[in-house]
């Protein structure tokens, strides 16, 4: 089965830094953007290598802040 | 419409049915029993729903639930039911909800008593709960009057969209008198467009509220009940006045103690002392009016209560210092007697003319 | 393209005002997606009572109450039983329904009000700035049990879902988590379960969530949620106690 992969966005402004989003990902491509301040003047958290992505929604999932979509792409 | 024969408790749910009433919400405490008893028994025959809820504070805020619903709701209790439910019909107020809440009043402070009082006079009046806010409070003399407000009061509720309140006693909701159910008089009331029946994906949720954490919204808030006040001062003060016409001391008395002081009135007339009678009504807004009608002959004005003097002060607001006004009350579900009323009202006097020396 | 994840329709646009990391967030977003996939947000109407979730009212894309504290439980039947073709849930915290609001929701179980209860326990009064609840553990400090909460004073902590479990009308009553995904999505089941309950007139079905307040347990959002696995759930075991589909 071809691997999954997916395309995910984060919605910046709405992040408020929890972190919980970057231990849950199977792919470890998640980390705080400590050279970013959001419109809330916390560091959003942002995928640093997109392409392994694997769409397997756990960010989103535990995100208490609606800040991830995720789309398939294959 | 044939006259029945009808204990005041159990008048007053039979005419709030034929209000309308579709819901009721109570708690067993005497002396208002028959209130939920009756409703028990008929109000699911009405095509309504009855339910005995696990406290006064759970059923004013079942209230709040079905009246934030849309639905036309009653809940009745008596004075210290009626004090817990103090918090939940705040909220009522400040969600801007109609309901009809019935006080069968008895003695206290405290436990009290179970015989009649009028000692919640400022709870009912003054709102015993937190904020600015008033009800539409009716305080009948009789079973009659009880029954013919009762059937209003729905459509009042729905009008202002706020509580309004029955105001009686033990003596009001035990005795049984005749009484007529008239028909309700047809109104045409605002669409309850408010109220939370579900978006059915149609329109914006509605949300029945009365946290404003932003003060400019809670003074709007304010102000806008304030109106609405000022629009029942204006459209629905009711009282009755009775011999004030010559009379040179006039009594101020509510509810069913008010009959015992129309009778002093005329005992006094027969020993040739002009007395006379204002009755309110609505005991809010309370009808300052009525003493902007009264004759130059008037000498003293004297608030009789089944309390310690709570009216008293509206009296003496509504007066503006033209009279003195004297105070006559037992408390502790000890009723006076017409004679009681005589003499305080002759001794009054003869203190007024004294002092005035004529 | 499919599409994985996006917000759901059960909830309005509003940002939650809740402190970073704070797992109310993810509760209110599974309550609204089961409510958007069961197609019930036209025939919701939510209860929010006092409490950090008092401005549900404003996230829940559904017609909503404000209700006094602790009061939801009586709230939610006035308005299910004006409207019992609705689908009528409460949103409460523990200070909400395990402190002042004991009566209202043991006798909404106790009457099997037609209602779904989702119960939010962080062990904490988190609005007001941190105090004790009833289901604050033994030994955690919070700002009215300053030296650590001890059980001769104050009593041990409360198991709502055990107690309520005792009551013939409570029909579905399961406690869960949200401290990691496995446990969000079992989460999301027991709440989908508690409104099927409701909708197939089964009777009062709660579910209570351990949750975290990372502000007022003065713990980071991350360490917060490890607390709960290493703390709570030893002492609110998570698990169904009542499931009106499994043989009594």
């Amino acid at each position: 089965m071809a691997k999954a992969r997916g395309n995910v966005f984060f919605d910046n402004d709405r992040c408020k830094g929890c972190e919980l989003c970057t231990t849950v990902c199977p792919v470890d491509i998640i980390t705080i953007d400590r050279n970013t301040i959001n419109k809330k003047g916390y560091h959003p958290a942002h995928v640093t290598q997109p392409e392994k992505c694997i769409a397997c929604g756990n960010c989103a999932l535990v995100c208490p802040d609606l800040v991830i979509t995720i789309e398939r792409v294959a | 419409m044939d006259k029945v024969l009808m204990k005041g408790n159990e008048a007053l749910c039979a005419a709030a049915i034929r209000g309308g009433c579709q819901f009721f919400f109570g708690y067993p405490i005497t002396p208002q029993n028959e209130i939920p008893e009756y409703m028990s028994r008929e109000l699911g025959r009405a095509g309504g729903t009855f339910l005995q809820a696990e406290s006064e504070v759970a059923a004013i805020n079942m209230v709040y639930g079905a009246a934030g619903a849309g639905a036309r709701v009653m809940t009745s209790s008596s004075s210290p039911g009626i004090a817990l439910k103090q918090e939940g019909i705040s909220y009522i107020c400040g969600a801007e909800l109609p309901c009809v809440i019935v006080n069968i009043s008895r003695g206290g402070p405290g436990l009290g008593g179970i015989q009649p009082s009028q000692a919640d006079y400022f709870q009912a009046t003054r709102g015993g709960g937190n904020g600015d806010y008033y009800l539409l409070v009716f305080a009948p003399a009789n079973i009659q009057e009880a029954a013919d407000l009762m059937i209003e009061a729905f459509d009042l509720a729905d009008l202002y969209r706020m509580p309004v309140m029955i105001l009686g006693d033990g003596m009001l909701g035990q005795m049984m008198e005749p009484v007529v159910f008239k028909e309700r008089k047809p109104r045409d009331l605002p669409q309850k467009d408010w109220a939370t029946t579900g978006t059915a994906g149609k329109r914006k949720p509605n949300i029945i509220n009365s946290l404003r954490l932003d003060p400019a919204e809670l003074e709007n808030l304010n102000i806008r009940l304030q109106e609405k006040y000022a629009q029942l001062k204006a459209n629905e003060v009711r009282y009755e006045t009775h011999q004030t016409e010559d009379a040179e001391l006039v009594f101020v008395a509510y509810g069913t103690s008010s009959r015992i002081v129309k009778n002093a009135v005329a005992v006094m007339r027969a020993n040739g002392l002009k007395a006379g009678l204002i009755r309110p009504i609505t005991l809010w807004p309370f009808p300052e009016q009525a003493f902007e009608e009264l004759p130059d002959s008037l000498r003293a004005l004297m608030s009789v209560e089944l309390s310690h003097g709570q009216m008293i002060d509206d009296v003496k607001i509504a007066a503006r210092g033209r009279w003195p006004v004297g105070f006559y009350g037992r408390s502790g579900g000890m009723i006076f007697t017409q004679q009681e009323i005589v003499e305080a009202g002759e001794k009054l006097l003869r203190e007024v003319s004294h002092v005035s020396g004529v | 393209m499919s599409v994985v994840f996006e917000k759901t329709k059960g909830l309005t646009e509003k940002e939650f005002h809740y402190c970073p990391g704070c797992t109310h967030g993810i509760i209110h977003r599974l309550v609204a997606e089961v409510l958007e996939e069961m197609d019930l947000l036209g025939d919701a109407i939510g209860v929010a009572p006092v409490g950090c979730a008092v401005l549900a009212y404003d996230y829940f894309n559904c017609d909503m109450h404000e209700a006094a504290h602790g009061r939801a439980p009586a709230v939610a039947t006035g308005v299910k039983r004006a409207l019992p073709e609705k689908t009528v849930f409460a949103y409460q915290g523990d200070g909400d329904l395990a402190s002042i609001g004991t009566a209202e929701i043991v006798h909404a179980a106790h009457r099997g009000e037609n209602i779904t209860v989702i119960f939010v326990n962080n062990a904490i009064y988190g609005m007001t700035g941190g105090q004790m609840a009833p289901t604050t553990m033994i030994g955690q400090r919070t700002t009215t049990s300053p030296f650590g909460r001890n059980a001769e004073q104050t009593g041990a902590p409360i198991r709502i879902a055990e107690m309520l479990a005792t009551i013939e009308g409570a029909s579905f009553i399961e406690r869960t988590s949200v401290h990691n995904p496995v446990h969000i999505r079992k989460a999301k089941k027991a709440i989908r379960t508690a409104f099927e309950c409701q909708q197939n007139r089964k009777g009062f079905s709660m579910v209570e969530v351990l949750s975290t307040c990372p502000t007022n347990w003065g713990m980071s959002p991350l360490a917060s949620l490890g607390w709960v696995a290493e703390n709570m759930i030893p002492y609110y075991p998570l698990g169904n106690f009542r499931n009106p589909d499994k043989e009594a």
